[in-house]
This record gives C-alpha cells, structure tokens and sequence, in this order.
C-alpha cells in the first residue's frame, strides 16, 4: 500500500552521517590504501596461490561442515533426549566465541602435545601436527558445523509433521522418507548452507594467522597483513583489499540468487516423533559432535582454571582493555544499526545495504586505511583502541542490522498509524514507542556486537603495542611465546567475559520487557 | 460539514471515488463489502493515505494535506490501539501530549477521563492486564482528551463478542453526545449500525456513497449489500 511514512526528522542527519562513516571505512579506506601505494606492485605467485588457498579451504570447509551436519541435523530433528536444549544453546555458542580461544582449545585437543599426540606418543606412534592447511580447516569446521546443523535442522523441522505421520501410517522405511521427504528439503537448504559457510570462511583472519600460515595456508586476510605489517608494502595490501573485496561481494551476489537461510528462524525445540531409523547411529552422530565441540571448551576450563591465580597484571589490564573496548563498540554498533533501519524507512531499504558493506570489507585494509588517513596528525599507537572500537562496530553492524531492522518495520506496521494520529515524532517517538519496542532487538544485538568486539583478534594486530593490546592480542602472544599455562588462563578468563558480555545485554533487553 | 469533494484514492488496481458530505454532529456507519474500501475512505480522512484527486474539507477548510495528528479528528482503531509497554495512564496521557510530560492539571484530566469509561484506579495497570473491554475504554477515554470535534472508529471492538460490543458503542455512543462529536464507523455487521442509528454510508463497486438514514437504508438493502449480507 502506497503510504505516507511519518518521519522522524531527527533520523536523517544521524542516519546521512552513518552512512557517510560507513563508506568511508569501507570503500574510503581501501581508495586511501591504493592511492598511497607509490607503485603499482603486480601480484605475485604467493599472492595468488593465498587466493587460490582462500577459495579452496573455504569450499572445503563449508562442504565438511555442511556434510557433516546432515547426519547430526536429522538426529536432533528426530530423537529427544535429556540434554538436547543444552547441546542447541551450545550449538549457537561458536558464534561469540573468540577465534583464538577456540584455537587454543583446539591446540590442547589435536596439537603436539594435545590429548591426541600425548595418547599416540603412549602407543609409541608419531604425534599429529595442528597447524598448516588441515588446522585452519578443521578449525572452520569447528566453527560452522555448528552453524550448519541448526540451519539444516531448521529445514528439517519445517517440514510439516502431519506429513512423517502420513509416511508412517503409509509405512515408509527410512528410505523412503529419506526419498520423499527429506531429500528434498535438502537440496533446498543446502546450497544456502554451504553459501554462508564458504562466505565466512573466506575473510578468516585469526585462525590462518594462528594455525596457517606459509605459501600453503596463507588466506587473503592474512597476506594483507603480512604486506603491511612486515613488508609495509602498501600497494600490495590494497590490491589484496581489493581482490577481496570483488571475491566478497560476487559472493553476496551469489547468495541472493541462491536463497540463504536466516539462522533466526522459529524455535528449534520441536522433535516430531518417529520411529524410523536407527537409535543407535544417531546417538553415535549426536556423541560425536558433542565430544567435538565439548571437548576443546573443557580443555580450556580444566587447563585455565589452575592458571587463574597467577594471571599478570598486563593480562588483567588487557582485560579491562577489552571490556571498555566491547562496550563502547556494542553501544556504537546499535547507535549505527538503529540510525540505518530508521533511515531505511524513509529512503528505502538501499540504505541498510550500506551496512552489510562491511561483510565484503576486509577490516585489516579498513585498519591500514585508516592509519595512512591519520598518521600524520595523531600517534598511531593512541589510535589502537579508538580504530578497533569503530571496525569491531562496522563488523558487527550487518548481524545487529539483522536482529534491528525486521523489528522495528514490524512496529511500524503495528504503531506507525497510532502514533501519526497521536502526533507522536521526533524524540518523543523514539523515545515512547520505538526504543521500548526494540528492547529485546537492541539487547540481542548490542550482547552480540559486544561479543565479537570481546574476542575479536583483526585489526588490533595491526598495532600490537603490548601497551594497548585487547585480550585477545595478548592472548595470542602468550600462545606465539609457547607460554601455555598463563595463555589457558587468559583464554578462560577471555572466554568468560565474552559470555558474560553477550549475557548481560541479551538479558537487559529482555527483563521487565512487556510484549 | 464534512465533505468528500470529488475525492479519488488509487492505489495500483484499486481505486475509490468519494463525493459527500455528513453533517456536523452526525453518526455515520460505513457499511459494504470486504475489499470496497471502507477502511481506505476512513484512512484517507485520517491522512494515512493519499488522496490523488479532490479535497477533503472540514467546516470549509481544506484538510487533505494535513499531516494526521493535525487532522480533526481522533482515531480508534481496529486493533493496536495501546501501546502495551506503557501504562493505562501514559497510553491516555499520549492523548494530550505525545512526550507525556505531564503538568499536575494535565495528570488530573487523565484521571478524570479514565474515570468518565468507568476505569477508575487503573491507570498503572498495563494494557495486557486489562481485559479486552477495558482496553478499549481506555481508547476512548484517550479520544476524550484527543478533543477533536471528530471521531473516526475502524471496525472497533471487533475482537469483543456481541454483548460487550454493544456495551461499548453505547458508551461510545453516549460520549459523542456529550461531546456533540461527529461520527464516522466502519463496520461489518448491521447491527453495530442499527445500535447507531444516524445514516450509512455504503462503500461498494468503487464509489462511497451519499449517507442515507440507517433504518430504511438496512430494511431494504440494494443488491450488492444483500449479496454480502447474506438473506
């Protein structure tokens, strides 16, 4: 229906100035980054062998994941069972983990002397290395199956339960459901599955730059940084930005012809009840992936927790670091998620597009722009906390957008009218109607932005003064100074936090909050 | 006077002509088929929807361009009429100032107009711990403090069963009059417009018609209302 939208004029500037931030970071820093470059360096071999190990670990791994899934999708789709909430909530857990908390736990279980290699050492055989292409695939794996399982299951759970009854009165053996019924949601969802997974593995930074490495597991992230960072070769970085970026987005354009699932679906604690298929195998698929998931995060704990008192002072500072750093970020992506979706309103939905810029944007070239626009007036190293707050919010931005923009459409649909004939703009309305609405949105997203802020190991790097350094990047150097103990204790304390932050913003946008 | 002048709203394939006038004081019903528009006329009146041709005027003065909350008229809705975040209170004091920053005077009047529908002592109650009836006393104590010379219900107290329904339009009908408001109701079911007795307005095949006196109008509806009347 062709309506007048009521503004609320206040938007407009706040929303014109995000979007001017916005593309400065992501379009301006990757020109700033190619017009310092003095000569155009040509890409090398190793540049494009890192391109080429991009794109193939990405394909694997979202293939690994997706495959993977399946068996464990369907036997949470059809089986209920003490623990099976548990084992959902840790299902949506790697999302706001930290990457390099997950390394290390993934270390203690498959490294040199992970429970792994100490048994193979026992039984007197060679002991399995972690690191090369096979860790940063593994660790994406570790990362996506997760996220692939709930995806599938919720394609599984859409299928309306009436018809696994008819398939059963009609006797159906798991073959034929599996023909019938199942097969073909699959083919419907896992093109979409496989397109995310493959779209958040290739801009990984922190797992090639801890399990990679060297011409055979060199993402694009990290050739940028090791052109900026150790070579200072400036052109090559932007045009690995580049290439980056027309990857990234030829991919989103892909993925809007294939049809992406939104991961925000209903509830997934449904289990329609059969009696097909085999007990046993999917309890072993359900054990697995538990053990999978479960047994680097217990590594974490029992290895950290010893460690706890002992933690230095600058682990402590760092700490402290990252806490202000998550929450002025969080505080920041919400202010920016919500100025988009009120000026989306208004101009159309091609100004919340601006906001997922950022998915194709590489945040170590969004970083090296913004030391070449800055490094003239302002000490790089003061920069360090402001520039990781400002692009862990560009980062975040897409994800709170997600949870934002829905919302507050629907509280336009259900209140714009009451409030237009009530007079109800400007301040007033955000105040009274729009901001009371979006409690439970702006919570999520702000515990989310606030999470991946806590744990992000990206553009910090860039600036690693151990003076400013987040936990994260302090982490990471205890784990490069091989010393472990301090490092399992920093990562359960990193690995805390970010829960707790996630927790404590979810939480305050869902107390008292009348719906 | 409330006149439709030459009125056309067009939305894609649909369109709607208006050219009438309900007098000052007037209870009008709005009666027809599903999809004919009903709600389209009343949203038009209201501002939500734009007129493509014509003016809409209110005792003589043009009103089609007038952002909704200037407009002269308070609005019932169908459903959403309380905002369910804030108390009964706030959602009536919304009627006097949209940033609720209420003067002493202005708490009283709140007070009084919870009490005048019968809804005394509730004001910090949240809609959701009000009854269906109740929540819609509270809108329209709100469209007593609105104090436009106009109101404009669409398809209200729908989700009411028969006995409460009628209970409300009576109160609504009984504030009107105290008010000397204008009327203007859509509704489905001819009895809400026997209750209301004034005139109806049939919406139906595009155009809206001229207001007729309800009685003899329902006693012998044209075909296109008895179609889906039914009998």
């Amino acid at each position: 229906m062709a309506e007048r939208v009521q503004p609320i004029s206040l938007s407009n500037l706040g929303g014109a100035a995000v979007v001017a931030l916005l593309l400065v970071l992501t379009l301006g820093t990757l020109g700033a980054v190619a017009w310092r470059a003095e000569e155009l360096s040509a890409l090398t071999k190793n540049d494009w062998s890192a391109v080429r190990f991009t794109l193939w670990q990405a394909a694997v791994s979202a293939v690994l994941s997706a495959v993977c899934a399946i068996p464990v999708a369907r036997a949470l789709a059809r089986r209920q069972f003490r623990g099976r909430a548990l084992l959902l909530t840790v299902l949506g857990a790697p999302f706001i983990l930290p990457v390099v908390v997950a390394v290390l736990g993934l270390l203690a279980v498959y490294g040199r002397s992970g429970i792994i290699s100490e048994t193979l050492n026992w039984a007197g055989l060679e002991p399995i290395s972690i690191y090369g292409w096979h860790g940063v695939i593994l660790a994406h794996v570790f990362f996506n199956l997760p996220l692939a399982t709930r995806l599938i299951l919720q394609g599984w759970l859409a299928i309306p339960a009436e018809r696994f009854r008819l398939a059963q009165s009609l006797g159906f053996t798991s073959r034929d459901m599996a023909r019938h019924l199942e097969w073909p949601m699959l083919r419907e969802v896992l093109p979409g599955v496989v397109m995310v997974i493959f779209l958040i593995c290739t801009t990984s930074f922190a797992v090639a730059l801890a399990l990679g490495g060297g011409p055979k597991a060199t993402t694009i992230e990290l050739a940028i940084y090791q052109a900026f960072r150790f070579d200072f070769d400036l052109s090559k970085a932007a045009l690995l930005g580049l290439v980056q970026f027309v990857i990234c987005v030829g991919l989103a354009l892909a993925s809007f012809a294939i049809s992406v699932p939104s991961g925000q679906g209903a509830g997934l604690d449904r289990v329609v009840y059969r009696n097909d298929g085999s007990r046993v195998l999917d309890g072993i698929a359900i054990g697995v992936v538990a053990l999978f998931l479960i047994t680097p995060l217990a590594m974490i704990v029992a290895k950290g927790l010893p460690g706890l008192p002992e933690l230095s002072v600058n682990i402590l500072s760092a700490a402290w670091r990252s806490v202000w750093v998550a929450v002025l970020s969080a505080g920041l992506t919400v202010v920016m998620a919500l100025s988009l979706a009120l000026l989306s309103l208004k101009w159309g939905r091609g100004v919340e597009a601006v906001g997922y810029l950022s998915v194709a944007a590489s945040p170590l070239v969004i970083g090296t722009g913004l030391f070449i626009l800055t490094y003239r007036w302002v000490d790089p190293v003061l920069l360090a906390l402001p520039v990781t707050v400002v692009v862990n919010a560009a980062m975040s931005l897409p994800f709170t957008l997600r949870a934002v923009s829905p919302a507050l459409r629907q509280v336009e649909a259900d209140y714009g009218r009451l409030a237009a004939s009530l007079g109800l703009t400007g301040w007033a309305r955000l105040r009274i109607v729009v901001l009371p609405r979006l409690r439970r949105p702006l919570g999520f997203g702000a515990g989310l932005a606030a999470a991946l802020s806590m744990g992000d190991l990206g553009v910090i790097t860039l600036f690693a003064d151990p003076n400013h350094a987040t936990l994260p990047l302090a982490l990471y150097n205890l784990m490069t100074a091989y010393r472990m103990q301090e490092a399992f204790a920093a990562a359960l304390v990193l690995l805390a936090l970010s829960l707790a932050l996630f927790w404590l913003f979810d939480r305050g946008g869902r107390v008292n909050a009348d719906l | 006077m409330l006149t439709f002048e030459n009125v056309e709203i067009v939305q894609g394939d649909f369109a709607l002509k208006a050219a009438l006038s309900v007098p000052a004081g007037a209870k009008v019903s709005v009666i027809g088929p599903s999809g004919a528009g009903k709600s389209t006329l009343l949203s038009a009146l209201a501002g939500f929807v734009p007129i493509t041709a014509g003016r809409i005027l209110w005792q003589g003065r043009d009103i089609s361009n007038v952002v909704p909350a200037e407009r002269p008229l308070a609005m019932v809705f169908q459903d959403s009429n309380l905002f369910p975040h804030l108390t009964v209170a706030q959602n009536v004091g919304l009627g006097l100032k949209p940033s609720l920053k209420l003067s002493a005077r202005e708490t009283d009047r709140v007070r009084d107009a919870l009490a005048r529908v019968g809804l005394s002592g509730m004001g910090a109650r949240k809609p959701a711990a009000l009854s269906g009836g109740q929540q819609s006393r509270v809108a329209l104590a709100r469209v007593l403090l609105r104090d436009k010379p106009i109101m404009v219900l669409d398809e209200p107290f729908a989700a009411l069963g028969p006995a409460l329904r009628a209970e409300m339009l009576a109160l609504m009908d009984e504030i009107a009059r105290e008010r000397g408001l204008t009327v203007l109701m859509v509704t489905h079911d001819p009895k809400d417009a026997r209750q209301l007795d004034g005139s109806t307005t049939l919406v139906a095949d595009g155009i809206a018609h001229a207001p007729v006196p309800t009685g003899p109008f329902l006693d012998a509806p044209p075909d296109v209302l008895r179609d889906y009347l039914g009998g």
